[in-house]
């Protein structure tokens, strides 16, 4: 008895303090659009220090009721406010202390009603409309490392899941998940989604487009278009463009000055022509979006240690951009044992730079079977000779039967010798 | 804990993988790790929970108790696939007794309960077979062919002869080490009978000991021997192959070391790189599982279940007096 006594008059208490505080209110809610992108927005930050001591110092077992009653401003989403007379009477009158409403008010309309709304007694009746509204549901986390706790009650996260976004993935991104968490799907995605599907990026990309680079959700629509009007300007043609950025989804996140250095920088250091160095972009944009510094040590690297000439690293770069993004230390593997132990010159290389993509392993494995076999022959002048693209590109069948011509079992009879 | 593992879709048990040259054995672990999680969360997940919502919709004129509102049973998207992730992150995957980056050969893995497995095989202390390549002239100093050269030295004066020699002189010292870590009092009946069925071995932890050492081709400066051993390592057999060089006195680098048999397992059972799928790594655990069962059993005797339930007779009678 004693208890229901003192949850009223909490209750009331309140409410008293809801109406004192509501003039700064709204207004704390209004600002809580401009910081969108900050964590605290979904937390109720709202919660006036005052009132908060008060409650620890009156009862802390009533502490989830009011923090219950503070977080649904957060927690509906399109800026409605829930009406402080449902939401009271819904405390005391469903007796649950968690209690969430939903309210399709329109929250203007109570911003301006707010000092006019009579305080409504805990016990009073309320009628079946209200009733419906009121929907009690456990509350969300305030705070949570996770999508997870919230996909179910966003409109938003929904779409988003059903659109092919792994949300798993883009909660591993800083910052990632409270943006989306902002966001509004009719209000902020839409507009970008169409954005992309105007650049050329195809609808069953877009979930994974969003997954790899969900930060393109909070960017403003008017840079995005400047960039694809650069990128127009500099004579790539549409199809160029919608496979540069679906290939590398933070390409539209660069501003135009950091595009326009970055592709300075890949015709200056290679020494590219401007038609190659756009044929190279557009072939491995990542080039454009990744960080130059490892570039430029593999193009030293090329240079320096393996002694390849600038017309050679040219013509490599040319036909396997991807050189310029391996690791540092593999180019260097590779490159040892197909020179040094296989003997392969420097021009034979460069006819063939597909093999730096390859595996070491596979091309060890290969050339012992082949030096087994007595068939390891890599120069062309001389009969039965085997290309380096025979050796590291085909497949194993193909390779024992084409090129060793001995059969599959033997070759791994062969691998369990060395 | 098999079964439930096996309702999950894991594999479980033991299997032999053959680890390439050059290459860390924790990196053949990951490798297989990696392809056997992108398997198994391929494939299709199981349906999604529903749970009941109350969605607004056409109003009801039934009379239900919430005019307006209509009960629907929707998906938890809480537990989409896109949402929780990737089912499964980690395998449970321990290795049997490893082998150095530059060693080859049979490496055992054992998934889920068959890491228990692996521990009861350790406890057997079954020996390892490896053939070990050795290049006479040269002496580096991690006994390795790659490794920095320490001397060059002659080596036209060795023969087959002498090199068995002194390979039958090592098995002599090591068979004493092996009597004398075994255990065993050598003039007993039981000692006569293990010895019959070759079982005498040490079952505690011992320094390395070579059961059987043999050479298996000779062609100068090359040489192949295969070794027969118990609690080495593969650096010990590269030490063997130098000092075996030092007694013929010239010196010898060993270029391979290469594991032909790890306890039950052998060459043939171990899988290729080509091969580390689910589908052949189930098999290879169905295939072995039998050998190993056989193995522990021979060794350890029956499984522990009489050694509880004799512990609990005794915590009864314990009890009842």
């Amino acid at each position: 008895m004693k208890m229901a006594l003192w949850a009223r008059q909490v209750s009331r208490w309140c409410c008293w303090l809801k109406r004192a505080h509501g003039a700064e209110f709204p207004q704390r809610l209004r600002s809580r659009s401009n910081t969108t992108r900050t964590y605290h927005a979904f937390c109720p930050l709202a919660l006036p220090p005052s009132r908060n001591d008060f409650l620890l110092w009156k009862l802390q077992t009533y502490r989830p009721l009011s923090v219950g009653s503070c977080s649904q401003p957060a927690s509906s989403k399109d800026g409605s406010l829930a009406s402080p007379d449902s939401n009271l009477s819904s405390q005391v009158n469903q007796k649950q202390e968690k209690a969430e409403t939903l309210s399709d008010l329109n929250a203007k309309i109570l911003y301006e009603d707010w000092d006019d709304i009579p305080p409504s007694s805990a016990l009073e009746e309320i009628s079946e409309e209200e009733a419906m509204r009121i929907i009690a549901e456990p509350l969300l986390p305030l705070k949570s490392s996770t999508l997870r706790d919230y996909v179910d009650h966003s409109e938003t996260l929904a779409k988003l899941v059903h659109l092919g976004v792994d949300l798993s993935q883009v909660e591993k991104h800083q910052k990632a998940g409270q943006l989306l968490l902002t966001l509004d799907f009719e209000k902020d995605i839409r507009k970008i989604l169409l954005f992309l599907k105007d650049v050329g990026v195809e609808d069953n990309q877009l979930g994974s487009f969003l997954t790899k680079n969900p930060y393109i959700l909070g960017e403003d629509l008017e840079a995005l278009e400047t960039r694809v009007a650069y990128l127009k300007s500099k004579k790539f043609g549409k199809a160029e463009i919608a496979q540069m950025v679906s290939r590398a989804p933070y390409l539209l996140l660069f501003s135009v000055e950091r595009l326009d250095n970055r592709l300075g920088f890949f015709k200056n250091e290679l020494g590219l022509s401007v038609r190659k160095t756009k044929d190279l972009v557009i072939r491995l944009p990542r080039l454009l979006t990744g960080k130059l510094e490892p570039v430029k040590e593999n193009i030293q690297v090329c240079q320096i240690e393996l002694g390849f000439q600038r017309n050679e690293i040219q013509h490599i770069v040319f036909k396997t951009p991807k050189i310029l993004t391996a690791s540092k230390k593999r180019l260097r593997q590779t490159f040892d044992y197909l020179h040094n132990v296989m003997g392969i010159p420097h021009d034979i290389l460069t006819q063939f730079p597909q093999v730096f993509n390859s595996k070491l392993l596979r091309i060890k494995e290969r050339h012992l079977f082949l030096m087994f076999l007595g068939r390891a022959q890599y120069d062309p002048a001389q009969p039965s000779y085997i290309s380096l693209d025979q050796l590291v590109s085909l497949p194993d069948e193909v390779f024992c039967t084409e090129i060793a011509k001995a059969s599959i079992q033997d070759f791994e009879k062969f691998l369990k010798t060395l | 804990m098999a079964a439930a593992a096996a309702a999950r879709g894991l594999p479980a048990g033991l299997f032999a993988v053959y680890k390439p040259p050059g290459v860390a054995w924790d990196r053949v672990r990951g490798a297989l790790e990696t392809r056997l999680l992108r398997e198994l969360n391929a494939a299709a997940p199981r349906p999604p929970r529903l749970h009941v919502r109350f969605l607004p919709g056409a109003a009801d004129d039934g009379g239900g108790a919430a005019p307006g509102l209509v009960a629907a049973r929707v998906p938890v998207l809480a537990e989409h696939r896109l949402v929780t992730g990737p089912r499964f992150r980690r395998l449970k995957m321990g290795a049997g007794h490893r082998l150095d980056a530059k060693a080859s050969g049979v490496l055992v893995l054992g998934l889920g309960h068959g890491n228990k497995l692996l521990a009861r095989l350790h406890a057997c202390h079954l020996t390892k077979v490896y053939t070990v390549g050795g290049l006479f002239g040269k002496a580096t100093e991690d006994f390795s062919d790659t490794g920095k050269l320490v001397e060059k030295t002659t080596f036209d004066h060795i023969t087959r002869e002498k090199l068995e020699r002194i390979l039958a002189v090592i098995q002599g010292t090591n068979h004493k080490a092996l009597l004398m870590h075994s255990n065993i009092d050598m003039k007993t009946q039981e000692a006569y009978e293990l010895a019959v069925k070759g079982l005498i071995r040490p079952m505690v932890k011992s320094p390395p000991i070579i059961t059987v050492i043999r050479c298996l081709q000779f062609t100068l400066p090359e040489f192949q021997l295969e070794i027969h051993c118990l609690h080495e390592t593969q650096q010990y057999l590269r030490k063997i192959v130098h000092e075996i060089g030092l007694e013929l006195k010239s010196s010898a680098v060993c270029t391979q070391v290469r594991r032909i048999r790890d306890g039950v397992f052998t060459l043939d059972d171990a899988l290729l790189r080509t091969h580390w799928n689910l589908q052949s790594i189930q098999n290879a655990i169905r295939d072995c599982q039998l050998k190993v069962k056989t193995e522990i059993e021979k060794t350890l005797g029956p499984r522990d279940r009489s050694v509880l339930h004799k512990a609990d007779t005794e915590v009864a009678q314990a009890a009842d007096s």
